[in-house]
C-alpha cells in the first residue's frame, strides 16, 4: 500500500461566530495516495479552496484531524512539503523569472550555485528557458502561470497544491497548461490537489474527482477517473471522457440538490 | 499561445526628456510674461481697479513687484556695498540649509520607515503610536523650533543639529504613513506564498513588503525632501544662524527689499527642486519595472 500525503478524518472549518457564523465545510474524510492527481470541483461556497488551504496551514482546521505527509499541516508547512499555485501567478514584479524561481530556495539557505542550477532546470522543465532574464511583465499570464509553478516546484515538495491556477487564462492557453501539468506531473512524480470549477479540466487531469457541494461545505461524491495514461488531444475526443464528464456533472447536481 | 513578450521600448527615451525641459521652460515663460503684464497693466491704470477706487494688491510698482530681469540682476550684484554677490551668498547658504536638510532628511527617513515597520508589525504599537505621530504634526513647526533650539542648546546639542532634528519632524511623517501603507501593499496570496515556504518574518519583510514599498516610500520621500528643506529653513530662525538660507530670508523680508527677498525665494525653490531630484535619481536606480509604469 502506498503513503497517504493527505489524511482527513472529519475535518471541519467554522468561520466567524454567533449571526455571523458560516460552516465552510463539514464532515471531511478524504485519503490522498501518494503519487495522485485529485481534483476538488464544486460550486462557489463549496470550501474547495478552504480544504486546499487547511491542508497548506494557511488556515486551522475547527474540528477533526489532518495529517500531511505524515505530520500535522504546521509541521508539513515548516518542512516545505507542499508548494503552492495560485490563480494568480503571484510574481515578484522586480524580480527577474529566475530571481522568481530561486525565491523559495533563498528562503530556505540553499546555497547560490545550487539555486541557479535548480533554477535552470525547472525553467527547462515549464520550457521556459529562454524567459530566465525577463521581468514577469514581459510574460503572457499563461508564461507566468508556468513560472508560478517552476516556483513552487524548485524545491521538490512531495504535493503541488494549485488553486484554480488556470482561472484566469483563456480556453486555449488552458488546455496547453492542463496538458503541461501532466506532462509535469508524470515527469516529477509529485502528487497533485487541484481546485477547479471546470469539469471537463477536472475529468482530464485527474486520476480522482472529489465533488463538493455547499452550504455547509462537504465531499458528496468521489469519482474515479481511469483515463490511461499519457492523455493527449484524443482523450479529449474519447467516449469514456464524455462519460465520466456526465457522471461528474450528475454527481455535481445531486450534490446541490440534497 | 500569446507567448511573445512584449518588447519594452527604449527608442523614444530623449525626447520625453526634451519635452519635460521645454514643459518646465514655457511655464517659467507664461508666469514671467503674467507678471510683467499685470505691471504694464496694473500702472497704466493709476495702480486702481478700473472706474472704483479700489487699489490692485500688489501694487503694481517696482517696490513691491519688482521686474523679474532685476531679481535676475540682483543676484549678480553685491548684497551690500562692497559685499558679497548675492548670487554668492545665496548658494552659500543654500549649500548651508541643505546640509541641515540632508542630514534631517536621512534621521527623519529612517525614523519614519522604523515607525512604519514597527506599525505594520504590531497593530497594538500602530493603535497606542499614530494617533501622537498625527497629533505632532498638526503642531506648527514655528512652536516646536524655538522649543527644540532651546532644550538641544541646554542639553550641549550643536545647533546645526537641532536644526536637522526639525528638518526631521517635519520628514518622518509621510514616510511613516506610506512605510505602512506600501508594506501592506503585497496581495494576500504573496503573503501566504511567503507563509508556504516557512519564511521567517524579518525575510517577509525584506524580500516581499520593502521591495513592494519602495514606490510608496519613494513618494514620501519626494515630500520629505521639500519639507525638511522648509524644516530647516523654519529651525535656522530661533536658531540665529546667520548662514542659512532662513536667515536670508528674514533679513531681506526686514528690509522689505523684495528683489533680494525674490532673489532669496529663487535660491529656495531651486534647492527644494535639485534635493527632489537627488531623489528621483535614486528611485529610478532602486526600484525596479518603475520604466514600465512610466512608460
Amino acid at each position: 500500500m502506498s503513503d497517504a500525503v493527505v489524511l482527513a478524518r472529519g475535518v471541519g472549518k467554522v468561520f466567524g461566530a454567533g449571526a455571523a457564523r458560516v460552516e465552510a465545510l463539514t464532515g471531511i474524510d478524504l485519503r490522498i495516495d501518494q503519487g495522485e492527481f485529485i481534483s476538488l470541483i464544486g460550486p462557489s461556497g463549496c470550501g474547495k479552496s478552504t480544504l486546499l488551504r487547511l491542508i497548506g496551514d494557511l488556515l486551522q482546521p475547527s474540528t477533526g484531524e489532518l495529517i500531511v505527509n505524515g505530520k500535522e499541516p504546521r509541521q508539513a508547512r515548516l518542512d516545505r512539503d507542499y508548494g503552492i499555485v495560485f490563480q494568480q501567478a503571484t510574481l515578484l514584479d522586480w524580480r527577474t523569472v529566475r530571481a522568481n524561481v530561486e525565491l523559495p530556495l533563498e528562503i530556505m539557505g540553499v546555497p547560490k550555485e545550487e539555486r541557479q542550477a535548480r533554477a535552470t532546470e525547472m525553467l527547462s522543465l515549464v520550457q521556459l528557458q529562454d524567459f530566465a532574464d525577463h521581468h514577469p511583465w514581459q510574460l503572457s499570464g499563461g508564461m507566468q502561470q508556468r513560472v508560478a509553478i517552476a516556483r513552487a516546484l524548485s524545491f521538490r515538495p512531495a504535493l503541488l497544491l494549485m488553486d484554480e491556477p488556470f482561472g484566469a487564462l483563456d480556453e486555449m492557453t488552458r488546455e496547453l497548461m492542463q496538458q503541461e501539468v501532466l506532462r509535469i506531473w508524470t515527469e516529477t512524480e509529485t502528487t497533485v490537489v487541484f481546485v477547479t470549477h471546470s469539469i471537463p479540466e477536472a475529468v482530464f487531469l485527474s486520476t480522482r474527482v472529489v465533488v463538493m457541494s455547499p452550504r455547509p461545505g462537504r465531499i458528496s461524491q468521489v469519482v474515479d477517473v481511469p483515463l490511461p495514461h499519457p492523455r493527449d488531444v484524443d482523450t479529449r475526443e474519447s467516449d469514456d471522457y464524455y462519460r465520466l464528464i456526465t457522471e461528474v456533472r450528475e454527481a455535481l447536481r445531486r450534490g446541490e440538490e440534497r | 499561445m500569446t507567448d511573445a513578450p512584449e518588447v519594452v521600448s527604449t527608442a523614444s527615451r530623449r525626447s520625453p526628456r526634451v519635452r519635460r525641459v521645454v514643459g518646465f521652460l514655457g511655464v517659467l515663460a507664461v508666469v514671467v510674461v503674467a507678471w510683467e503684464l499685470y505691471k504694464v497693466v496694473g500702472e497704466a491704470l493709476g495702480g486702481v481697479v478700473p472706474g472704483t477706487e479700489l487699489r490692485l494688491r500688489p501694487p503694481p510698482n517696482d517696490r513691491f513687484m519688482p521686474h523679474t530681469w532685476d531679481v535676475v540682476l540682483q543676484l549678480f550684484q553685491p548684497v551690500r556695498r562692497n559685499g558679497e554677490l548675492t548670487v554668492l551668498l545665496l548658494a552659500k547658504a543654500a549649500m548651508f540649509t541643505l546640509r541641515e536638510a540632508l542630514v534631517g532628511f536621512v534621521v527623519g527617513g529612517v525614523i519614519g520607515f522604523g515607525l512604519g515597520v514597527a506599525f505594520v508589525r504590531s497593530t497594538l504599537a500602530e493603535r497606542a503610536f499614530m494617533p501622537y505621530v498625527v497629533a505632532s504634526q498638526t503642531v506648527p513647526i514655528i512652536a516646536i523650533a524655538p522649543m527644540v533650539v532651546v532644550w538641544g542648546g541646554q542639553l550641549d546639542v550643536p545647533q546645526w543639529l537641532s536644526v536637522a532634528i526639525i528638518a526631521a519632524y517635519l520628514t518622518f511623517f509621510p514616510v511613516t504613513i506610506n512605510t505602512v501603507r506600501g508594506l501592506r501593499s503585497p496581495a494576500p496570496t504573496a503573503v501566504e506564498m511567503m507563509r508556504s515556504y516557512a519564511a521567517t518574518p524579518s525575510q517577509v519583510l525584506w524580500k516581499l513588503q520593502v521591495p513592494a514599498a519602495l514606490p510608496y516610500i519613494f513618494t514620501a520621500l519626494k515630500v520629505s525632501a521639500t519639507a525638511s528643506v522648509i524644516g530647516a529653513i523654519v529651525g535656522e530662525l530661533p536658531a540665529g544662524f546667520r548662514d542659512g538660507l532662513g536667515r536670508a530670508l528674514l533679513e531681506f523680508s526686514q528690509q522689505f527689499n523684495v528683489k533680494k527677498l525674490m532673489a532669496a525665494v529663487l535660491m529656495s525653490a531651486l534647492a527644494g527642486i535639485l534635493f527632489v531630484a537627488a531623489v528621483t535619481w535614486f528611485e529610478h536606480r532602486l526600484v525596479a519595472g518603475d520604466h514600465r509604469r512610466e512608460g
